[in-house]
């Protein structure tokens, strides 16, 4: 999960801040220490990180916090402010020239992830009513235009390329053409990854700009990116002048430091995050969210948003009685089961849950999604009055079962209890709900 | 043959060198005097060049160690005795540079998206081929789109075959079918590329115990050579990497790659500390010969040594 660790660390740090009455200065420097320490361990840059806690350190200093009754609590307030802060307030979204086709052009280094991106980013704005262009301007790894042609593809995005040998900047611009032609609103352009202190190939990108005359020009950053990351950024910037960011590969463990740094150096927005391997695993970016992510606060916003995308609901609604009158049952299960999976890996939507990293009950529990599809199969081999009823299943109803769906006795044994341990789950979740209202006014039905 | 070698991968470090070395120089050159002034300085260039912090100030206490032992009072000499105690700490996790000696050997290519798997494995096999070994690559990083593609054309770059199956199709079917080629050739090196993904730890570790059950039932007398890529740009999370990689394999060397660029490639030194998992070669571009074994010597030389 996205800066696990350091809002671990931060909630560390915070703890012995928390409930004390009185601090002093020293308790404070004592707790910007640690926030110092998960700041650099998360790759944010250094001297982002000295002004960050110089600037904190100067407000918790300050005489109302210092006299106020929970001065841990407001610590932590002017912490979660500032990051905020860092991460730009507002979130911004690509802008679309007046005059189409948008031109929105990718740059970066070496493995940062572009072609996908540009897959990614396709494939959204189609969803959201455009017809894009990807133009491959990759003509030197290996492979990259036909890369793109099967990103392309797969989402349903049209590719223009003219092979390895032809000029990028020729490309883009017949790039271009045909999208006018064809009328393509959007056009996407793919470049190769470059050190932005190649000179010639940097020189081909501003000749490019040029050329196409971008609205967009995103620069493509690995999320896991070093010290290095500011250093990169403005090196693109300028010579480019770029326009916005797009992090990468802020799955995993990621920490996303270096999204912090850049935002906070040079000032320039992150407007996508790619959270995942799949094609569909961008989004937009909203900073408030991902301070309050970093903090481990969690992510209610973002999960509301998935689940108002994916249920239903009617059924949410029945749902939720079902939780309450604690009659919920393997057909529910096996319908939450297919809601779950429309919304992306589980491991991601537990992770924004407020409070749900530490939890006991979820620790230890592992959940990839090829258990899920097993567990699919098991209920779908159980019989309806069975699954209405688990308490049913015997022995001889365990084997056939397990028969049923090619897996093994204990798998089915493995499945009733977690079914067990599910609703026992529900009643926390019961009581998770009603935070949940004020962020979007939504019943969350959830196993 | 060896001053070339220092030579190159001078080149391939020169923007590394610029970047710590111009601020070391400044440094030294702005104290008289050994104070704490002066070790907050290096602490910074050490975390600017991502050798994370525990590692740096392990890196400081031995040289504060050093500096007493050597009796040294001038600022000006610090830099000699910092650099011995960069050497000695990288000396202590790397003293087996990556060497093809018995055959057949299987070299698995592990890492996450994008560090450089495909393009090290191009490089590799031009070197051991350069060796007088016969080489043959399996395509089985089937996930990415035309990863299989990308490792032809450097197949063909080289002048070595590539077994590969379908997109999509099962990696540890890709690597059973290359074991039986490699065997029934007499192959010396077969080298296999991996998908990096990191995202679902654990679809990655079924997916990489599958393969190792593969070559431990089909290839029980090659040796065995784990490489993990680091991307140098990466920061601290390169340790991460090395820690998930190290649980579903064991991690027998590191490529680094990407030291041509201005990231400092630091992290090398808190992976070894770690794990102590030895750096084997290291990346200088994106060429055929843009690979070096790695040497910590040339490399703290490279590193500290001013133009
Ligand atoms: N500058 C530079 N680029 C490299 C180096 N090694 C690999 N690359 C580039 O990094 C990108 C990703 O490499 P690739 O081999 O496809 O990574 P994989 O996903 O791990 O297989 C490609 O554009 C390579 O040309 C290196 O040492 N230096
Ligand atoms: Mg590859």
């Amino acid at each position: 999960m996205a800066f696990e660790s350091l809002s671990e660390k931060l909630q560390g740090a915070f703890n012995q801040l928390r409930g004390r009455g009185k601090l002093n200065e020293k308790d404070v420097k004592d707790a910007m220490r640690e926030v110092k320490l998960a700041l650099l361990e998360a790759d944010v840059n250094f001297k982002v990180v000295k002004d960050f806690i110089n600037t904190v350190t100067e407000r918790a200093i300050g005489e109302s916090v210092m006299q106020s009754l929970t001065p841990g609590q407001q610590v932590i307030k002017i912490v979660s402010d500032e990051l905020t802060n860092l991460m730009g307030k507002t979130q911004s979204k690509i802008e679309f020239s007046s005059k189409p086709p948008t031109v929105i052009m990718m740059a970066g280094l070496q493995g940062a992830g572009k072609t996908t991106t540009c897959g990614k980013l396709g494939s959204l704005l189609k969803k959201q009513g455009k017809r894009p262009l990807l133009i491959a301007c990759d003509v030197y790894r290996p492979a990259a235009i036909q890369q793109l042609k099967v990103v392309g593809e797969k989402v349903g995005v049209p590719v223009f390329e003219m092979g390895s040998d032809v000029n990028p900047v020729k490309i883009a611009k017949a790039g271009l053409e045909h999208a006018i032609h064809f009328n393509n609103d959007v056009v996407i352009i793919d470049t190769a990854g470059r050190l932005h202190i190649d000179e010639s190939l940097m020189q081909e990108l501003i000749e490019m700009k040029e050329v196409v005359s971008p609205k967009e020009i995103l620069l493509v950053l690995d999320a896991m990116t070093g010290q290095d990351a500011v250093n990169v950024a403005e090196h693109f910037n300028k010579q480019l002048e770029i326009s916005g960011v797009i992090l990468t590969k802020l799955d995993g463990d990621t920490r996303g430091g270096a999204a912090l740094s850049v935002r906070a150096v040079m000032g320039k927005p992150i407007k996508y995050a790619c959270i995942g391997e799949k094609l569909t695993d961008i989004e937009e970016f909203y900073p408030d969210r991902m301070a309050s992510r970093i903090l481990g606060m969690g992510d209610v916003m973002t999960l509301i948003e998935k689940a108002q995308e994916n249920f239903d609901e009617e059924k949410a609604k029945k749902l939720e009685k079902k939780m309450k009158n604690q009659t919920f049952d393997f057909e529910d299960f096996l319908d939450q089961l297919e809601q779950l999976q429309n919304m992306g890996p589980i491991g991601d939507l537990l992770g924004m849950i407020p409070g749900m990293k530490n939890n006991k009950s979820l620790q230890g529990m592992e959940v990839n999604d090829k258990d899920l599809t097993r567990t699919k199969a098991i209920i779908q081999s159980m019989t309806k009055k069975e699954r209405l009823d688990p308490d049913l299943i015997n022995s001889s109803r365990k084997k056939r079962i397990a028969a049923g769906c090619g897996l093994h006795v204990s798998d089915v044994n493995r499945l009733l209890k977690q079914f067990e341990q599910t609703k026992k789950m529900m009643k926390q979740f019961g009581g998770m709900e009603k935070k949940m209202k004020r962020g979007g006014g939504m019943k969350f039905p959830f196993f | 043959m060896a001053f070339s070698f220092f030579n190159k991968l001078k080149e391939g470090l020169d923007k590394t060198r610029k970047g710590i070395t111009d601020k070391i120089d400044d440094l030294f050159n702005n104290y008289g005097e050994i104070d704490d002034a002066l070790f907050d300085e290096l602490e910074e260039i050490l975390i600017m060049a991502d050798v994370g912090m525990s590692t740096t100030l392990k890196l400081i206490e031995n040289l504060r160690t050093e500096l007493k032992v050597r009796k040294v009072k001038e600022a000006s000499e610090v830099k000699t005795v910092f650099k011995d105690v960069v050497e000695a700490m990288l000396r202590e996790n790397n003293n087996e540079p990556f060497h093809v000696g018995d055959v057949p050997t299987i070299v698995m290519v592990i890492g996450v998206n994008g560090v450089g798997k495909t393009t090290s494995i191009g490089k590799i096999a031009h070197m051991v081929k350069a060796e007088g070994k016969s080489v043959l690559i399996a395509a089985a990083d089937t996930f990415r789109a035309a990863a299989i593609d990308q490792l032809k054309v450097w197949g063909d770059r080289v002048g070595v075959h590539v077994i590969h199956q379908s997109e999509g199709s099962d990696p540890a079917a890709v690597i059973y079918d290359a074991i039986q080629s490699a065997k029934a050739k007499k192959i010396d090196v077969l080298i296999c590329d991996t998908a990096g993904r990191l995202h679902n730890k654990v679809n990655l570790m079924n997916e990489l115990a599958k393969v190792f059950r593969i070559i431990d039932r089909e290839y029980p007398d090659a040796k065995r050579e784990v490489l993990l890529v680091l991307d140098a740009t990466t920061g601290q999370n390169a340790i991460q990497q090395a820690k998930v990689f190290n649980e579903a394999a064991q991690i027998s060397g590191i490529v680094l790659t990407k030291l041509d660029g201005t990231a400092k490639g630091g992290v090398v030194m808190a992976i070894n500390s770690a794990l102590n998992i030895p750096v084997k070669l290291i990346g200088v571009g994106e060429g055929i010969d843009d690979l070096q074994l790695f040497d910590p010597h040339d490399f703290v030389e490279a590193l500290f040594s001013s133009k």
